[in-house]
C-alpha cells in the first residue's frame, strides 16, 4: 500500500481533533490503531461522523469502508448525536429477571423514545446495556454516567425528574 | 530489580509505621456505586479531624465479596459492617476502640458466604488497596515473578503449571500447562511471540473478571509475565471490554507502577528477558471473547472469528504464536509458582483442580463474589451461601454459562461443581456467572432472552449461526405468543441441532443450549404455550432422553 504523502486535515479546527491525532500518532499511524482511534474520536465528540470516519481513514491509510466496517460493527460505537441526559439501562441477565424489560419500557414510554435513539428535543437518549457487571445492585441504571441500582418504578421516575431538570 | 531489591522493598512497606488500626473500605464498583467512593473520602476526614491519623488508617481495597449488603467496611481483622454511607462515619471511627455503635449494621463473621471460600484467585481482594504496587509487594507480590526468572528456567515454570491441572477459566476448560507448552515449542517465522489476557467478559450476569482487575490488578501482570516467561513471548495485551472504566483505570496504573519498579520492560530482574504490556479496549462485541475474533480486534478489524486450525498457539495475533489466557486462569498464575504446582491440584476433584470464582446474582439474598474449591455441592452454594431466594419463593433453576449454558433445575441441586458434571447436566462451567431464578420466572421466556442476546451478538460471518439464532428467536417468540404448534417446537428442536453442528465458532455451536436444558428440564412449560397441546410427539422427548 502507497501511504499518503501529506497529512489529511481535520474536518474542523476543533482542538479535541489534537487529542484524536495524538492517539493515532502513538501507534505510528498502523492500519490496527483503528479502533484506538474511534475510542478516541467518540471519547471527545460523544458519537462518530462521517467526517470523523474520512478523516480516521485518511490518517491510518485505510478504506473508508473498513473504518465503516468496524465503527458498525461494534456496538459501542455510535453515529448519532447524544441527547442531553443519557439513561442507560442494562439488560443482564440478572437485571432481566428482575424486571429492567419494564424499566426500558417505561423511561420508553415517557419519552417516546426507541431504546438506542434520542427523544425528539434532544433531551434524553435512552440505551441498553448487555451487562454493566453490577449484577449485585440489579436492576441497574446509569444516569449520566453514576450507577444507581435496586431501582423500583417509581425511583425510576423520580430520578428522570431530577435529571431533566438540572 | 532482584530478589534483594524486592525483599529491600517488603521490609521498608511491612516496617513503615503501622497504624494500630486500619479501616478498609470496599472500592470496587459495586461498593462504589451504592456510595463508597464518598464513605472512603468521609472516614479520612473524620479520622484527620479528630487527630487520629496515627493510630487508625483508612483504605480503600477491592471487593469484599458481598455486593447485596454494600458499601461493605471491615475495622482491623474480623469486624465487618454493612450498608454503611458516609452519615456513618463518625459511628465507625467510634467502632475502631471496640464501641458498639448503634447505627451501623454489624455482619456476622461466622456468616457460610465467607465461611465456605477458599481463597486463591481472591485471596487480595479486600486487603490491599489495588493502586499501590507497593501493598501488593508486601503481600507477596511479585515474588513469584522475580524466583521464577532467577531460579527456574522456562520449562520448569511450565511444568509447574502442567502439575497443579489449571484448566481455563474462560468457559471451555482447556489444560493451562498443555497450552503454554504448546505455544512454547511453536517456532516464530519473525521471533515474536505474543500474550494475550482475555479481559472481555462479556457473559451477562458475570463480574468476576471485573472484579479481580479492580481489586487486584498487579496480579494479572504478574501472571503475564510468569507466562510470557515461559512461552517465550516480549509482548502482552490486555484485551478490556470499555463498559468497565474502574478496571481499565486502575490497570493503566498498575502498568505504569511495575514498569517503574523493573517488573515490566527490558531486562527484568537483570536478566535477559524484557515483556512489555499494552491494553486493547473492547468496544461491545461479545463475540471478541472468542480468541480469533480477540485477535482480529486487536488488529484493528472487525471482531470476526476465522476457523481453526491453525490455531493462536501458532498463528495468532499477526501471524506469530500467540497464548491467550483468561483472566482468572492468569491470576491463579503467581500461587502456583509461589507455592508450587502440587499446592493447587491437592484443591479440587480429580479432573478439575483449584477453585472457581462465581458471580451470585438473580433472586437470591447474597448477590455478590465467591471463589470456592471445585467439587463444591451446588446446593452449598445456593441455599448456604447464596442465602436462599427473598420473599419466601422457591427455587426453581440456576442458570451458569451465561448464552452458551443452560438452566440447573432444583432436583439437581446435589450434583458437584466441577467441569464435567456441569456439562453432564447439559449445561457449562463458562466463566462463571450463577444466575438464579425463583418460581416466577418464565423459562421460556429465559430461553428467548438468550436467543435474543445471541442473535444480536452474531457477527454475521457463518449462515448457520446469522439466520438459525433469528429463526429460532422468532420461533420462540411465536410460541410465547401462544401462536406456535407442535410442529414449530418440533422444528425448533431441529434447528438447535444443525446450528450446534455447523457454526463456525462457539458462539454458534453453543447459541442453541438455553433452549436445549430448558426444554430438557422444564418441557410443561413450552408445552402448556402451544395451541395443539392435545397432540403428543416426539421432540421433548428426544432432548429430556
Amino acid at each position: 500500500m502507497i501511504a499518503s504523502l501529506t497529512k489529511p486535515e481535520p474536518p474542523t479546527d476543533d482542538k479535541r481533533w489534537k487529542v484524536v491525532d495524538t492517539t493515532m500518532r502513538r501507534n505510528g499511524y498502523a492500519d490496527h490503531a483503528l479502533i484506538e482511534a474511534l475510542h478516541s474520536v467518540q471519547e471527545w465528540f460523544g458519537y462518530i461522523d462521517e467526517p470523523a470516519m474520512r478523516y480516521v481513514a485518511r490518517s491510518l491509510n485505510v478504506p473508508l469502508s473498513k473504518v465503516y466496517g468496524v465503527a458498525t460493527f461494534y456496538h459501542y460505537f455510535t453515529m448519532r448525536p447524544p441527547g442531553k441526559h443519557a439513561c442507560v439501562v442494562c439488560l443482564g441477565t440478572a437485571c432481566y429477571i428482575k424486571g429492567a424489560q419494564q424499566l426500558v419500557d417505561q423511561v420508553s414510554e415517557r419519552f417516546h423514545v426507541a431504546p438506542g435513539r434520542t427523544s425528539d428535543d434532544g433531551e434524553l437518549s435512552l440505551l441498553t446495556a448487555r451487562c454493566l457487571g453490577s449484577c449485585g445492585l440489579a436492576p441497574a441504571v446509569v444516569f449520566d454516567g453514576q450507577v444507581e441500582g435496586n431501582l423500583t418504578p417509581e425511583a425510576l421516575n423520580q430520578r428522570l425528574d431530577e435529571m431533566v431538570k438540572s | 530489580m532482584n530478589s534483594e531489591t524486592l525483599q529491600e522493598l517488603v521490609d521498608k512497606e511491612r516496617q513503615a509505621e503501622q497504624p494500630a488500626h486500619i479501616i478498609r473500605v470496599c472500592n470496587a464498583a459495586g461498593c462504589r456505586s451504592a456510595g463508597g467512593e464518598a464513605l472512603l473520602k468521609g472516614l479520612g476526614e473524620t479520622v484527620k479531624q479528630r487527630g487520629l491519623d496515627k493510630t487508625c488508617g483508612v483504605k480503600g481495597v477491592g471487593c469484599m465479596g458481598l455486593c447485596a449488603a454494600g458499601p461493605l467496611v471491615r475495622i482491623d481483622e474480623d469486624r465487618m459492617y454493612q450498608h454503611v454511607t458516609d452519615k456513618d462515619a463518625d459511628a465507625l471511627v467510634d467502632a475502631v476502640d471496640g464501641a458498639a455503635p448503634e447505627s451501623v449494621q454489624r455482619l456476622p463473621a461466622d456468616l457460610p458466604f465467607f465461611t465456605k471460600q477458599k481463597k486463591v484467585v481472591l485471596e487480595n481482594c479486600g486487603e490491599i488497596d489495588p493502586e499501590r504496587i507497593e501493598d501488593y509487594v508486601a503481600a507477596g507480590g511479585y515474588g513469584a515473578l522475580v524466583k521464577a526468572l532467577t531460579e527456574m528456567a522456562p520449562e520448569q515454570v511450565i511444568a509447574e503449571v502442567t502439575k497443579s491441572g489449571l484448566r481455563g477459566r474462560g468457559g471451555a476448560g482447556f489444560p493451562t500447562g498443555l497450552k503454554w507448552s504448546t505455544v512454547a515449542k511453536a517456532e516464530s517465522s519473525e521471533g515474536r511471540k505474543f500474550v494475550i489476557c482475555n479481559a472481555d467478559e462479556g457473559d451477562p450476569g458475570a463480574f468476576m473478571d471485573r472484579c479481580v482487575l479492580e481489586s487486584d490488578p498487579h496480579r494479572v501482570l504478574e501472571g503475564m509475565a510468569l507466562a510470557a516467561y515461559a512461552v517465550g513471548a516480549q509482548h502482552g495485551y490486555v484485551y478490556v471490554r470499555a463498559e468497565y472504566p474502574l478496571a481499565i483505570e486502575r490497570l493503566k496504573l498498575a502498568i505504569r507502577q511495575a514498569r517503574k519498579l523493573g517488573f515490566l520492560g527490558p531486562e527484568i530482574c537483570d536478566t535477559p528477558f524484557t515483556f512489555n504490556v499494552e491494553l486493547r479496549l473492547g468496544a461491545g462485541a461479545f463475540v471478541c471473547g472468542e480468541e480469533t475474533a480477540l485477535i482480529a480486534s486487536i488488529e484493528g478489524k472487525r471482531g470476526q472469528p476465522r476457523p481453526r486450525p491453525p490455531y493462536p498457539a501458532s498463528s495468532g495475533l499477526w501471524g506469530q504464536p500467540t497464548l491467550i489466557n483468561n483472566v482468572e486462569t492468569l491470576a491463579n498464575i503467581a500461587p502456583i509458582v509461589r507455592h508450587g504446582g502440587d499446592w493447587l491440584a491437592q484443591v479440587g476433584t480429580e479432573k478439575s483442580k483449584g477453585t472457581k470464582v462465581f458471580a451470585l446474582a438473580g433472586r437470591i439474598n447474597n448477590t455478590g463474589l465467591i471463589e470456592v474449591p471445585m467439587g463444591i455441592k451446588l446446593r452449598e452454594i445456593i441455599e448456604d451461601m447464596a442465602g436462599g431466594i427473598p420473599e419466601g419463593k422457591a427455587f426453581k433453576a440456576v442458570q451458569t454459562g451465561g448464552p452458551s449454558g443452560g438452566c440447573i433445575p432444583a432436583d439437581h441441586l446435589d450434583m458437584a461443581v466441577d467441569y464435567e458434571s456441569l456439562a453432564a447436566a447439559g449445561s457449562i462451567m463458562g466463566s462463571g456467572g450463577m444466575i438464579v431464578m425463583d418460581e416466577t420466572s418464565n423459562m421460556v421466556d429465559v430461553a428467548r432472552y438468550f436467543m435474543d442476546f445471541c442473535m444480536s451478538e452474531s457477527c454475521g460471518k457463518c449462515v448457520p449461526c446469522r439466520v438459525g439464532t433469528w429463526q429460532m428467536h422468532e420461533l420462540l417468540k411465536r410460541i410465547l405468543a401462544g401462536d406456535a404448534s407442535r410442529a414449530d417446537l418440533d422444528q425448533l428442536v431441529e434447528l438447535c441441532e444443525m446450528v450446534r453442528a455447523t457454526s463456525l465458532c462457539g458462539l454458534g455451536q453453543t447459541a442453541p443450549n438455553p433452549v436445549l436444558s430448558t426444554l430438557r428440564f422444564f418441557p410443561e412449560e413450552y408445552d402448556n404455550l402451544l395451541v395443539d397441546v392435545a397432540g403428543a410427539t416426539s421432540a421433548i422427548k428426544e432432548v429430556s432422553s
